[in-house]
């Protein structure tokens, strides 16, 4: 059997691990294009700060690992795959043949329509190659704009703030991240942002990025008439799947790869997982693509076991969560963060202390959370969702006091005192 | 034989002598805000309940590290930290859906149980006999799984033991 994975990320690196666990003796080629060892782009904004080197960015630390597991690594591009064939074309002109495909090609950064985001200084921060680009320019005293405060541009903004350049960041959106907080929220964290020294515009638009007049090699021109001068600019405005290379083949695109509940493209034999999968979510039971480590790993998981043993695992649905560390600020957010049809809430907010805890509640389960400032147990909000956990009279006890999460899994799901007795 | 910490509620007196030595082992204070078993009392009710990470056979938080910094140690089980290797980017906290692991802002890194190498200082320190350190086969995980399910709605998989694929290392190497 031979097993051909495409992307060396997350969701492909576990993949080939999982694929050898279950199959000892087929053949396992992993085909990537960064010159890199396979490595986590979670991991560069701890590169940015210079917290590890360019090997702490590596997904596995081990030299020879790949080796040792008899996969072969392949750096080259995949142009196209014909799954009537069952074939795969390289960039490199030579094609290979497999029994079983992974797409785990990831997604890349979007590059916005701003006239002038070509030039020289103007980089995107989604590779390795990206980050040593920044590091250049990341300097103190240098002057930075950052387009785009959502998820990724947030962890980001720690890694250049950290920097000591001056940082600015323009949001065209009402509030910092729009996708995984509400504005009560994603007010607290601007406030947070402007408290540490980081200029924050939202509701904001770049029309241009024209080159400098005095020192600076770039002029950032907003439309509420700022003109800011810097040194570098970085876009972080959305992420798109890596699928434009099965554009005309029989392996059905949406905004990813359509796949099934076992991770199966439209084509036999044909499978996705993480970034590039349109990947199905736990809460809404709908498909789409989620573009976080925990959901690409999962993916990786059992879309491997399902290219070996037939298809006897179930994708359930990943939940869709983050976590999000803003200049020491904590954030996270969970499933249906933002309610359910039916559903009711409960929330505590203290902006003067940046804490927040939000609760969504569909009858008497948890199906949604978000929290600001909280870093014990934060796990729980998904065992507690993931889990169906019936809460019963816990949920009044949370509704009085959401921050009493940890009491209301144990007291819920775990024999207790008394009762502990009946079991 | 690998061991485990059983954890038993309806023995637990809230002392939080557990904390106490757990934090001192670990983190160097008698401080129960650092300690990595916790202990939750439901003072209407006076119960107390010890909780700390099962060493759980998924292992979400391991699985969902992006830099391999929490591997199995092979001779007691547990999922551990490299301190080293760990940039403290949160997302085992939220994979680990037991809320078994912590951020630390002292350390900018992670904190979860170690089974102390194989020598648990809460089981030592627990007078009532709480938490005990047993073979495997013998702790109330599986009671507490069952009781889990119980409770839920749908299928609480996240407590169902699937197959064991792990990266590993040995202590002795
Ligand atoms: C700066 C940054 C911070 C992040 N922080 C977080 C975070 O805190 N939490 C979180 O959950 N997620 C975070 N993410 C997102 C997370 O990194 C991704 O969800 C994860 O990398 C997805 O893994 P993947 O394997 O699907 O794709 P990728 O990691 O993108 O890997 C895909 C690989 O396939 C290669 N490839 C693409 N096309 C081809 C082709 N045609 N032929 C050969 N190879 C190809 C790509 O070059 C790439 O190497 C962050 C991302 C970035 C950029
Ligand atoms: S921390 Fe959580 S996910 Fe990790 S081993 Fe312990 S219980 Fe399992
Ligand atoms: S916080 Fe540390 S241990 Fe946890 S996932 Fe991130 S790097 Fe891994």
């Amino acid at each position: 059997m031979q097993h051909i994975v495409i992307g060396a990320g997350p969701a492909g690196v576990v993949a080939v691990e999982h694929l050898r666990t279950y199959d000892p003796d087929g053949k396992i080629t992993l085909i990537g294009d960064e010159p890199e060892p396979p490595y986590s782009r979670m991991a560069i904004p701890y590169y940015l700060i210079k917290k590890i080197d360019e090997r702490g960015t590596y997904l596995r630390k081990s030299a020879g690992h790949f080796d040792a597991l008899g996969v072969e690594i392949l750096q080259d591009k995949v142009t196209a795959v014909d799954p009537g064939a069952k074939t795969v074309s390289l960039a490199g002109g030579a094609s290979a043949s497999y029994d079983k495909l992974l797409i785990a090609t990831g997604a890349s950064a979007l590059t916005p329509m701003i006239p002038g985001v070509e030039s020289e200084g103007v980089y995107r921060c989604w590779t390795l190659a990206d980050a040593r680009n920044i590091i250049r320019l990341a300097q103190p005293g240098n002057s930075v704009v950052l387009i785009g405060a959502g998820f990724i541009g947030c962890i980001i903004l720690e890694a250049l703030a950290a920097s000591g350049a001056n940082l600015t960041v323009v949001e065209v959106e009402n509030h910092m991240v729009p996708r995984m907080l509400n504005d009560t929220a994603g007010h607290m964290i601007k406030t947070w942002c402007e408290e540490h020294g980081v200029k924050v515009l939202t509701s904001t638009k770049v029309d241009a990025i024209e080159s400098g007049t005095g020192d600076r090699a770039l002029n950032v021109v907003c439309d509420n008439g700022d003109n800011i001068a810097a040194d570098m600019v970085i876009t972080a405005t959305g992420v798109r799947s890596n699928i434009e290379f099965l554009k005309g083949s029989a392996v059905n695109v949406d905004q990813g790869v359509v796949v099934d509940e076992y991770l199966q493209s439209s084509a036999n034999d044909v499978y996705a997982a993480g970034d590039v999968a349109q990947g199905k979510d736990f809460s809404t039971g709908g498909f789409n693509v989620q573009a976080i480590q925990p959901t690409a790993v999962e993916h990786g998981r059992i879309a491997a076991r399902n290219m070996v043993q037939g298809h006897d695992h179930v994708h359930r649905g990943s939940v869709n969560m983050n976590v999000l560390d803003t200049l020491g600020l904590i954030s996270s957010s969970f499933a249906l963060w933002m309610g359910a049809d039916g559903g009711d809430s409960a929330e505590v907010s203290d902006p003067d202390r940046f804490r927040y805890v939000n609760l969504q509640f569909q009858d008497d389960m948890l199906v949604g959370a978000s929290t600001l400032g909280l870093t014990e147990h934060v796990g729980v909000m998904r065992g507690l969702i993931e889990g169906k956990v019936r809460l019963d009279g816990w949920k009044d006890k949370l509704k009085q006091d959401p921050t009493r999460l940890m009491e209301a899994y144990i007291a819920s799901t775990q024999a207790l005192g008394h009762n502990a007795h009946v079991i | 034989m690998l061991r485990a910490l059983q954890l038993e509620p309806e023995k637990c007196t809230g002392c939080l002598q557990c904390e106490m030595a757990c934090s001192f082992e670990n983190e160097g204070v008698f401080n129960p805000a650092k300690s990595r078993i916790k202990v939750f009392g439901f003072h209407d009710q006076g119960r107390f309940a010890p909780y700390t990470c099962t060493q759980c056979d998924e292992a979400w938080c391991m699985h969902a590290c992006p830099v391999e910094a929490i591997v199995v140690n092979q001779d007691t089980g547990a999922k551990e930290v490299l301190d080293a290797v760990c940039v403290g980017c949160k997302v085992c906290t939220i994979a680990c859906p037991f809320g078994t692991v912590n951020y630390s802002h002292d350390t900018g890194k992670v904190i979860k149980c170690d089974l102390c190498g194989g020598d648990p200082w809460c089981a030592k320190a627990c007078p009532t006999g709480a938490i005990t350190y047993v073979d495997i086969d013998n702790t109330g995980l599986d009671r507490m799984r069952a009781w889990a399910q119980q409770s839920s709605a749908g299928s609480a998989s996240f407590n169902v033991p699937t197959e064991k694929d792990v990266q590993t290392y040995s202590q002795a190497q």
